[in-house]
Parts: C-alpha cells; structure tokens; sequence
C-alpha cells in the first residue's frame, strides 16, 4: 500500500456495505482536501468505537438481544486491517438490581470480548455498569473507572461520570484530569473517552454531566481535544468552543432524537429491519495533523 | 438556563411554612404524585421523601434540583413566576426504570396575586 492511508485504502477497497461520514473535522478547521505531506501508513491509526451493548437487556425494544454483541464483534474482526485498539464507551451490562446476575452479566461479556481480534481493548463504564455498586462489579471485571493512555503521540484520557449514581465527576477526577495534562503541551493531541455527555445535551432526559463544564474547562487549556462518548444511543456530533464531542450509536437499541418525543423511551423494534439504528464506528487519525475522520458502520441486517 | 426568569428560592428548612406544602413520595421508579400543580405567584413548599433509596429530584427549566434521600426530607420552596408544564425527574440513578422516572409540574395561570413575571 505503499504510502497509502487506511482510509485510502479502504475507499479503494469498495468495502461493503459501509458509509463514509468523513471530513467532519475537516470541514471544522478547515482543511479540506489531502495534503502532500500526508504521513505513511504506519502514521495514522485507526481505532473502533463500541458502546451501549446492554448485555442482559430483555424487553420489547430489542427482541434479539444476544444477536447485535456478537454480530458487532463479527464486523469488527471482518475489517480490511485490524484496528489498533477498540473501546467501548459505557453500559457494557444492562443494569440489575441482584449482584450476581450483575457479575453474571459481565462474565458474559468478557467472553464474547475476548474473541475480538484487536490488539489492545480499552473498555469504560455506564452508568448501568457501575451507579448501583459505585462501580465495584466492573472494577473486578475489567478494571480501573479512570484511567489514561498513550498511544502514536495521542493522549487517550478515560473519564469516569457514572459511578457516582448523580452522574458526576467529581472534585477527585476533576484535579485528576488537571495533574494528568499538565505535562502535555497546550498543541498535543488529546482524545477523551466518557459515558455521560460532558455537556448539556438535553438535562430534563439526563442526557448531561453536572459538573461536566469543569472538565470541559480543563480541556479547553489545550487546542486538541476531542470527545467520544455515548449513553444517547445514536450518532450526535456537537462542538463546544474548539472541542468537538461526538456520541456514538448504541448495540442494543436506539434512542430518540433529542426532543423529538415527550420522554426518552427507546425506538420501537422494527422487526422489517432489525439492528436499525444500532452501529459501531472507526475512528481514523493522524496524531500529526490532528484530525479524525469518522465511519459509522450499521449493524442493521436483512430480516 | 432559563433559570432566573422562573423558579425562585431554595429551601428555607426549617421554621413553620405557612405556603401551601406538597408531598411528593419517590419510589423506584415513580413519583407520587407525578403531577404537581401549583398556581402563577403563589409560592409553595414542594416536600419530597423517599420510599426506598436514594433519588433526586430534578427540573432542569426551573434550575431546581435536590437530592431526595433515603431516610430524609427534602424541601423546595418555589413561587411560580411563569405558567405551563416544567417536566422533572430522578437524576440520581436508581435501577432498571431509572429513565422512566419523572413527572411534571403543571404552573395554572389562574394567579391570584403577584405579577406574572415575564
């Protein structure tokens, strides 16, 4: 492929049954087309974002609920090129009031989980993961609520706002996620990770954090950063000042438009298309430019 | 937020209210009751206990929110500057019904003192 990005590559490759929604930020800061400097393959990277798989959900909005974690897992091992690592963003589980059917649950998950051929996984919890026990269940499962990592130049930063039952980060998190930055340049290239929306999306169906402008505060000290999170179950892509959020589509069941609907209750099963409306997606950077270059990738299937 | 053209006033625990106080019970995953209705100027007490554990109680269009623990009262004290509905809702997750949770506050136009606030 020679110099050739991923990106490229898969256009070239025609690979079905994918769209591309590319040049989001692009369009953002302006820069357009290609450039003559774009860096060989082994500079960018891509990685899979996943969340809401709600394992253990029964109900009328999803009457094939084991299908969509599997096929999800299918599509991520079919892809042309292994990512570098796949993330999931939350409600890993359906919550449960009974601890063990909690624990149940997750085992459920790290099983299907470990046949997911990336490198590396990086996995994050919801509240329905993590508000009934403060978060203990997934921290025996999959570990640490918070954390950060580096990976190609990108500082990948974990934020817990759900094991707190208010939806909140914290004082603790808050002088965390400052100690955590400082060392970096205020230009270094930033990505984000949080369940919760950092900002108001839509409060009256808790679609927020509370103290979410804190961290946005923090982040707003560095010129690139951007935000992947999920809860809403559906692609939404928002921008607070220079900072770029980006929610992705649920594995179990979607969610309404905000405010399209007196109340938040899932959309209903449509059994003429079913796994409509649910998806994953690849996120595709160059930590020297920065940009990144979204795909959302369906899981809807033909009944 | 729209909050200071609306609701005014937390809480003022404490003392004998003499405005009209409004029980409401939370319970997973429901308020009762889950309508409230108050009327244009008046003020009143809306006092909010739990059934089982902890809830909140949350009017993001009003700018009021308080916690609703289990075992303890909790007071807000409003006097209602704008008729309509203001829907609320529990933003302290509490299990499976947790987003099913919420009610509305119904803010009659029939004032019987005060301005109307806009």
């Amino acid at each position: 492929m020679g110099s050739r990005t991923r990106r490229e590559f898969l256009q070239i490759a025609g690979v079905g049954g994918v769209v591309f929604a590319s040049g989001l930020l692009d369009a953002c800061s302006g820069r357009g087309g290609r450039r003559d400097d774009r860096p060989a393959l082994s500079d960018d990277f891509y990685f899979v974002q996943l969340s809401d798989t709600h394992w253990g959900y029964k109900g009328p909005a999803n009457p094939e609920a084991t299908v969509e974690l599997p096929r999800a897992i299918e599509l991520v091992n079919a892809l042309p090129q292994p990512p570098d690592f796949a993330v999931f963003t939350g409600d890993l589980t359906h919550t449960t009031d009974d601890d063990q059917e909690r624990r149940r649950r997750m085992a459920q998950v790290r099983e299907h989980l470990a046949r997911l051929r990336v490198p590396a996984l990086r996995l994050m919890a919801g509240e329905h993961d993590a508000s009934l026990d403060r978060g203990a269940a997934f921290q025996e499962f999959f570990g640490p609520l918070r954390y950060s990592f580096d990976h190609k130049g990108v500082r990948f930063v974990v934020l817990d706002n759900v094991s707190d039952p208010k939806g909140i980060l914290g004082d603790a998190q808050i002088d965390w996620l400052s100690r955590d930055l400082k060392p970096l340049p205020r230009n270094a290239p930033i990505v984000v990770f949080t369940h919760r929306p950092l900002f108001d999306l839509k409060p009256d169906w808790d679609w927020t954090t509370a103290d979410g402008h804190r961290a946005i505060d923090v982040l707003h000290g560095y010129s690139h950063v951007t935000v992947f999170y999920g809860h809403i179950h559906q692609e939404h892509h928002h921008q607070t000042d220079h900072i770029a959020h980006h929610a992705a589509r649920s594995l179990m069941f979607p969610l309404p438009v905000p405010g399209s609907q007196p109340n938040r209750a899932p959309l209903p099963w449509d059994p003429a298309h079913p796994g409509r409306g649910l998806g994953l997606r690849d996120v595709d950077t160059d930590p020297r430019q920065p940009t990144y270059q979204l795909r959302e990738i369906p899981l809807a299937r033909e009944s | 937020m729209r909050v200071a053209a609306l609701f005014l006033a937390l809480l003022a625990a404490g003392g004998e209210p003499r405005e009209r106080v409004v029980h409401v019970v939370a319970r997973r995953f429901a308020y009762s009751p889950e309508v409230i209705e108050l009327q244009l100027g008046v003020p009143a007490i809306i006092e909010l206990t739990s059934a089982d554990r902890d809830h909140g109680f949350s009017v993001p269009e009003l700018g009021i929110r308080i916690d609703v623990d289990a075992g303890k009262t909790a007071q807000v004290r409003v006097v209602p500057q704008r008729a309509g509905t203001f829907a609320f809702h529990c933003d302290v997750f509490c299990g499976s019904g947790h987003e099913e949770m919420a009610g509305r506050i119904v803010v009659s136009a029939i004032a019987t003192g005060g301005s109307d606030g806009r």
